[in-house]
């Protein structure tokens, strides 16, 4: 092998790695996004400012208490979980019965959350760019292979390393969660058929709660673990929200292993996109890949979510 | 019905009369502002409002008329050609919707609102990368074609009219009425001879025309164009929502209502408290659809038919 | 007699489930045939097929003796051929008029024209009365009358109506009974889905009775009345 190829092999062993780290907080953040979209049936469109909150709380112990934000994860997940049930109890059930001629409120209602928590954080926090000094910010772990005479060395930043196998931990508690309690099979009774679950006896109001506040929790524990590696500024939000619809819609509306699926590809896609055709055009492959599945499969990559 | 029609025209005609009564620069501008929030409010109230499909992504054929009017003038047009923006901006904005039309409105649900969100954003990333033809980050700036805005006013003025009358129009004739069977019931609309799919494109063709062609006069009123600004999320996609549900979705004057008030707060805003408004909007959005949600218009509109239907229901008893 | 409407061996599967097998009947021009069935039979499945809101797995639907199966629903629509809904479909908002203008204008462009459709199809049912009043403030029993004036202002030659009878109290059932008759006598051919023996018996030229999906008797109402396997699905093995 010559020199050149193994230079190349090594560019892109690297861009796939980059991308599949990338990939496993994507898909944390569409996981709770399908969730929600799976009981509910709405789009949260403050997925991204969620995330946005989650960040600054991380950003703050880490500041005033020097909480390492990995472990202030266990501050993270129940607070978030408390506002995610906050925000559907006050402000989504409500809304839910009102008789309107525009479709869609609750969507709506979420736009207009979106707004409210992202230029709150600007009132509070100026729109500053802040970021989380770290010691390991840049720490990498190097690994050496030997292929055809040539060696080709990977490098694997160790807080995106940490913030996958953190995303793994949670994304797989969240499948023992929904297949093997007794609430976790409540929620996915009453996303097959909401009527029906409440006919069965179930509360689905109490599930819808859970629900959104199990959603902004895993989105939030994203934020607390893409805290090291990114700048955080109030607007971060919208971005991110774009980003955890179109997984949602890579992995089928609703449907919650294609949630794991649409993030990895959407990772690899701005991984592979941002080095091999332009930097600028990173956040729009994304989008063209979500266009591509909605022309020619719509129910998502595994075709299994609700057309 | 004629002196009916004669009243309605009071306040058009009362309108019309703005500038002869002041040249105060400012005023105008108020003014000016409101009638363009008046087509971008009435727009997608036709699409939203009476077809029932939220675009959470307006900003898309905006900027579209924006920057076709702004590529047409960078090309070495002289600004006078910038007006036939109003017109071109407004096809182009009309071509793009065509597409995503043709790809979402085969499905149902949410797919259309989100995809056109998605396509606003991909338009934005065109517009800031695509240097070559739009300048970039840096945007479009020209001399503007007039120093006098009671050219301006009189142009959007025309502009808000011929959207008004368009969209009265349609919604008296045959696709008004499809648009709100395809609203109220999908299956039941098709079930009664309704080709959903060509009637919710064609409202959208409308709503996004009128949206481009006042991307366009945006373009030559400002001089100047800034992705950042044309495509935006928040500023443009968001707040065509608010003004449309602060007047009130499907009413005929809700749209007017909302953007009058919308200009009024934003400029109160600005002057008085400085930073800050998007917090109050937000705001507002979740108080409207938790307190009035039909809008000020709708509210009226609904007490009145309320009343009407009371003693409806007396006749028929 | 020729036939109007002809299914011919049509299938219709959800996934792994059949709802619908090998099912092959025609509607002659003129008449009124019932079809009936214990619930979950497939009868409202047989109206989506023929009206178009699925295309059959397998089979042909004829109407006219031209393809329709595969259709959508606006197209059959047009052709003549229009349903009403066992779970009604108001446009709720709209007035009782206005829906039904909705409808007339499958088959105008004009306003004034599409009114007077409507306001003959709103007599026709004789809901005057009504047609200020929103769709969505009727009482059930109005809601069903509904469906048939927007069904009848798209001038078909085939209605197909999907249990127009279920929740009304006995004097609408009347009424209903006599808007139907009028209906046919006015030369309009009629598919009917209904629970009500009593009122099927007496209106069905012809019945044919279904069961998961299958047909298992087609004959007079008399026939298939007294017909076994139509006793037994109805009433299980114990009573055949």
């Amino acid at each position: 092998m010559s020199p050149q190829v193994a230079g190349q092999l090594e560019l892109l062993g690297q861009v796939l790695i980059s991308g599949i780290l990338l990939g496993g907080l994507y898909s944390l953040i569409g996981l709770g996004m399908s969730l929600i979209m799976g009981v509910m049936k709405i789009i949260n469109l403050a997925h991204g400012e969620l995330m946005m909150v989650a960040m600054y709380i991380t950003f703050w112990a880490f500041t005033l208490a020097k909480i390492d934000p990995y472990v202030s994860l266990l501050i993270v997940f129940p607070l978030m979980f408390l506002l995610g049930v906050s925000v559907q109890k006050f402000l989504l059930t409500p809304v839910m019965e009102a008789d309107t001629v525009l479709p869609q409120n609750q969507v709506l209602l979420t736009v207009g959350l979106g707004l409210v928590l992202s230029n709150l954080a600007l009132l509070f926090f100026t729109a500053n760019y802040r970021s989380v000094p770290v010691s390991y910010a840049s720490k990498t772990i190097y690994w050496d292979l030997k292929l055809g005479g040539q060696t080709i060395s990977l490098s694997f930043s160790y807080p995106f390393l940490v913030a996958f196998c953190i995303a793994g931990v949670l994304g797989a508690s969240l499948f023992i969660f929904l297949a093997k309690t007794d609430t976790g099979r409540m929620i996915r009774a009453t996303a097959q058929d909401k009527r029906a679950a409440a006919l069965m006896g179930i509360n689905t109001k109490r599930i819808t709660y859970i629900t959104f506040g199990l959603g902004a929790a895993l989105v939030g524990a994203a934020g607390a673990l893409l805290d090291p590696v990114y700048y955080l500024y109030p607007q971060i939000g919208g971005p991110f929200t774009s980003k955890a619809f179109v997984i949602t819609i890579l992995g089928g509306l609703g449907d919650i292993p294609g949630a794991v699926l649409g993030g990895l590809v959407l990772g690899l896609a701005e991984s592979l996109g941002s080095v091999y055709i332009s930097l600028g055009y990173k956040d729009a492959f994304g989008f063209i890949i979500f266009v591509l599945v909605l022309i020619f499969m719509p129910r998502g990559l595994l075709g299994r979510g609700r057309a | 019905m004629s002196r009916k029609n004669l009243i309605g025209l009071l306040p058009i005609a009362a309108v019309l009369l703005i500038p002869l009564l002041t040249q105060n620069p400012y005023l105008l501008h108020m003014f000016i502002l409101s009638l363009l929030w008046i087509v971008l409010g009435q727009s997608w109230n036709l699409l939203g409002g009476y077809t029932g499909q939220i675009s959470y992504g307006h900003a898309a054929f905006f900027g579209v008329g924006a920057y076709t009017t702004g590529i047409m003038v960078k090309s070495g047009q002289s600004p006078s050609t910038a007006w036939w923006g109003l017109l071109f901006g407004g096809l182009m904005a009309a071509l793009v919707a065509a597409f995503i039309g043709w790809v979402c409105f085969r499905l149902r649900g949410s797919y259309f609102s989100l995809s056109v969100l998605a396509l606003s954003e991909v338009l934005r990333l065109v517009a800031v990368n695509w240097n070559r033809l739009t300048n970039g980050a840096e945007g479009i700036l020209f001399i503007p074609a007039f120093t006098q805005k009671t050219y301006y006013y009189y142009i959007v003025f025309a502009l808000a009219a011929v959207n008004l009358g368009v969209i009265r129009w349609v919604m008296r004739s045959k696709p008004g009425y499809y648009f709100l069977a395809i609203r109220e019931d999908q299956d039941c609309a098709e079930s009664l001879g309704i080709d959903t799919t060509k009637y919710k494109l064609l409202s959208l063709l409308i709503s996004a025309f009128f949206t481009g062609a006042a991307g366009a006069f945006y373009m030559n009123y400002m001089g100047f164009i800034d992705p950042g600004i044309v495509f935006s999320i928040a500023d443009i996609s968001i707040m065509m929502i608010l003004v449309t549900m602060l007047g009130g979705a499907a009413t005929k004057w809700g749209p007017a209502v909302g953007a009058i008030l919308f200009i009024l707060v934003s400029e109160i805003f600005r002057v008085w408290v400085g930073s800050g408004h998007l917090l109050f909007f937000g705001v507002l959005i979740i108080a409207i659809i938790i307190y009035f949600p039909n809008g000020i218009v709708g509210t009226l509109v609904d007490r009145r038919t309320r009343k009407r239907r009371l003693r409806g229901a007396e006749a028929v008893a | 007699m020729t036939a109007l409407l002809e299914l011919k061996d049509v299938t219709k599967r959800f996934g792994g489930l059949q709802a619908v097998g090998h099912m092959t009947f025609s509607l002659d021009k003129g008449e009124i045939l019932g079809l009936i069935g214990p619930n979950g039979a497939g009868k409202t499945t047989i109206f989506n097929l023929i009206n178009g809101f699925y295309p059959p797995t397998s089979g042909t639907i004829l109407f006219k003796g031209k393809r329709i199966d595969g259709l959508k629903p606006h197209t059959v629509c047009r052709l003549g051929l229009a349903r009403t809904f066992q779970v009604v479909k108001p446009l709720a908002r709209l007035s009782v008029l206005d829906n039904v203008m909705v409808s007339a204008f499958s088959r105008t462009n004009h306003r004034e024209e599409a009114r007077t459709t409507a306001l003959e199809a709103t007599t026709f049912t004789e809901m005057d009365a009504w047609r200020d009043v929103p769709a969505g403030s009727l009482p059930l029993g109005m809601r069903k009358r509904l469906e048939m004036a927007r069904a009848l202002a798209t001038k078909p030659e085939i209605l197909l109506l999907d249990e127009n009878f279920a929740g009304l109290n006995p004097t609408e059932v009347e009424k209903t009974n006599a808007i139907v008759k009028k209906i046919h006598a006015t030369g309009i051919t009629i598919l009917i889905i209904e629970h009500n023996m009593r009122v099927i018996m007496a209106i069905s030229h012809r019945l044919i009775c279904i069961n998961y999906g299958e047909k298992i008797a087609e004959g007079t109402p008399q026939e298939v009345a007294t017909n076994p396997q139509v006793v037994e699905a109805y009433l299980g093995a114990a009573h055949a």
